[in-house]
């Protein structure tokens, strides 16, 4: 079977799927609680799965993730209810409208928050550690001091009105999507050129990858699926605050992610599901819960600290073996069986 | 004229502040290359400990520990709400929530940044992003999530200065105050066996562990005086303005590390002058465009400083080796 058709039956399949789901939520056969929760873990998959390639895969610590989304949520709800729902009448009110109308919404948040990446990574990815990570931090609090000062989408009171489209279809496809890109992204000669330079940046340019195009490029990426993600959140909320936008919520989507394990895409959607059903499932401690769960937090980082599908630490062994098997031939082994050992 | 005057007073108290919270911040980063973000956290706490003894923890505490409750001292810090404003309770309020915060600091280092301190930095800066999210989400159910009045704990009162200007005798007493510990902390730091220990400590770990000295003991020592330090800011920010909370340490705590980055991170004097910068430039702000954005401007001020002088105003470049 050729491999088009093959990765053609799998899209279907995937789509029919998804789209049998849709219709089992809108049975309400599933509590409206439950599907909410599955509904925002579909969103922080997109969110953690994208703030992986920059900082999982390519090393370059970013904590202003939280920015992009806003820039994408407030964006494509502006186009939505300025044109948005125009467009959805012009064409006569139905399905199809909407699908078209949501489509642009979403590109236009992740095309808007890609230009913000845009102009925040050209200068600032020339820094590197700690320094690039306070950086997009502060850019991440700029934007949402903007966001707070423009009337156009309600300023500090919130943005409300925007259309609420609850569609599991939609924001599953976005995040499946969204792995899917990074997947490919991360298996390409592209990726590899990101991978080398979270291994060593200047033996990558001695090499003759040009890294600051590189590392610009998969900011601009990871920007542009987080407005993704963004748009997703305006619309199925209906209500938008550049507070829920601050770095906290940056910080949430950085937990995700190193959590699961830096550099790991199973591990970003297992650190985001995870950490969007935990404080769900500690309601019954009640006003404990949050304290819990950043004691949890403390406590996994000392126990297990490489996440819990984490690479890098693997990484790490891997070229320490390799040393070693340069040294003793006789011993053979796989990286994967390496990554479960913990790091000296 | 008089707005101006007004306004770099106001900054230079606020600055001072900062400069405070800053010193910890650097401290830290220059042992250790930790981001710490829970020292915000612990100012917050030593602002709330300076307002359970100044509201008193009762007469039987202070029978407890032998103390007499006769005097006015103990009246006023021990003695449940009859507090006496005076310049001596404030600062024995702010000196002994400047040991609590000292003994937190310490644990804090001790259970959850020296197990993770053999691994990545990144594990350590979310497990500072997990103390921190700990001590505000803590602070909520053991202080409550309301604001809390801090008490008076010396009469305030305004001096009216040329050019139609007026300083507030508390703005004073937080300007010397932050200045004595200053001074004190450059004479521990480079006066004494225990700071250059530090100062070794900072230049290279390893060679200091070399030459016999106990870097954990240092390390710790260097927790006890960034958070003594960060206590004694929040009782002083609690009496310049007397509301707190347990979410005020985020805001200030992010704007004292823009502060340390800013003169550059692990520079004392560096902390100093950053924090007395982005103090004066956000009154500034205030006084002469819109309030709404005094919180973007320490942070525009940082993506520039980085930009053009990433080291910081005093910091020095370091060298990559390759």
């Amino acid at each position: 079977m050729p491999r088009y058709l093959r990765n053609l039956i799998i899209a279907l399949v995937i789509l029919a799927v998804l789209f049998g789901l849709d219709l089992l939520f809108q049975g309400r056969t599933i509590s409206p609680y439950f599907s909410r929760i599955l509904m925002l873990s579909g969103i922080a998959i997109t969110m953690a799965v994208s703030l992986n390639l920059i900082n999982g895969f390519t090393g370059q610590f970013s904590i202003g993730h939280a920015g992009f989304m806003a820039v994408g949520a407030y964006s494509s709800a502006y186009f939505s209810v300025n044109y948005g729902v125009n467009l959805v009448n012009a064409l006569g009110g139905g399905k199809l409208g909407w699908v078209v109308a949501l489509t642009i919404a979403t590109l236009i948040g992740a095309v808007v928050a890609g230009i913000a990446g845009l102009a925040v990574g050209i200068p600032s990815l020339r820094l590197k550690g700690d320094y690039l990570a306070i950086v997009t931090l502060g850019f991440g609090q700029i934007i949402v001091v903007f966001l707070n000062n423009i009337e156009a989408v309600g300023g500090a009171r919130g943005y409300s009105g925007i259309p609420i489209v609850k569609s599991f279809f939609w924001i599953f496809l976005i995040a499946i999507l969204t792995i899917v890109i990074v997947y490919n992204i991360v298996n390409s000669g592209f990726g590899r050129a990101l991978i080398s330079i979270r291994e060593d940046e200047l033996a990558a340019e001695a090499m003759g990858v040009n890294t600051t195009r590189y590392k610009v490029m998969a900011f601009v990426i990871s920007s542009a699926m987080a407005g993704a993600g963004g748009s997703l959140l305006a619309h199925f909320d209906g209500y938008l605050n550049p507070k829920s936008f601050e770095f906290i919520k940056s910080f949430e989507i950085l937990i995700m992610i190193i959590l699961g394990g830096l550099g790991s895409i199973v591990g970003s959607v297992l650190g985001a599901i995870l950490l969007t059903v935990l404080p769900e499932a500690l309601r019954g401690f009640a006003e404990y819960r949050m304290v819990i769960y950043s004691l949890l937090l403390i406590i996994l980082m000392i126990v297990r600290p490489q996440g819990l599908l984490g690479s890098t630490a693997a990484f790490k062994n891997w070229r320490r073996r390799y040393k070693k098997a340069n040294t003793r031939p006789a011993e053979t082994k796989t990286p994967e069986s390496l990554g479960e050992e913990k790091p000296q | 004229m008089s707005t101006f005057l007004q306004q770099l007073i106001n900054g230079v108290s606020l600055g001072a502040i900062y400069s405070l919270i800053a010193l910890g911040y650097t401290m830290v980063y220059g042992v250790l290359k930790l981001i710490n973000f829970a020292h915000g956290d612990v100012y917050m706490v030593g602002a709330f400990m300076g307002y359970y003894i100044a509201n008193g923890i009762g007469a039987r505490g202070a029978q407890a520990i032998g103390m007499s409750t006769e005097g006015a001292l103990a009246r006023g810090l021990l003695g449940g709400g009859t507090l006496e404003p005076s310049l001596i309770t404030a600062l024995v309020v702010m000196l002994l929530a400047m040991a609590i915060c000292a003994a937190i600091g310490v644990i804090i280092e001790r259970l959850a940044y020296r197990p993770v301190r053999k691994y990545s930095r990144l594990t350590a800066l979310i497990t500072a992003i997990g103390v921190s999210l700990l001590l505000e989400n803590g602070g909520q159910v053991v202080f409550g999530a309301d604001p809390k009045f801090f008490p008076e704990l010396f009469k305030k009162r305004n001096i009216d200065l040329v050019g139609g200007a007026s300083i507030n005798s508390a703005d004073i007493i937080v300007l010397i105050i932050a200045l004595v510990l200053m001074v004190l902390l450059q004479l521990i730091v480079y006066r004494t066996k225990t700071g250059r220990a530090m100062r070794a400590v900072s230049f290279n770990l390893q060679s200091a562990k070399l030459m016999g000295i106990n870097t954990d003991r240092i390390i710790a020592f260097t927790f006890a005086l960034g958070s003594a330090l960060a206590a004694a800011a929040g009782v002083l920010v609690a009496i310049r303005i007397p509301r707190i909370d347990p979410l005020m340490g985020i805001l200030v705590g992010l704007k004292a590390f823009v502060a340390a980055v800013l003169g550059g991170i692990g520079n004392i004097p560096g902390a100093m002058l950053g924090g007395l910068l982005i103090g004066i430039t956000e009154t500034m702000v205030v006084g002469y465009l819109s309030p709404t954005y005094k919180d973007a401007v320490a942070f525009a001020i940082l993506i520039l400083i980085l930009l053009f002088r990433p080291s910081g105003l005093l910091g020095t470049v370091a060298q990559e080796k390759v």
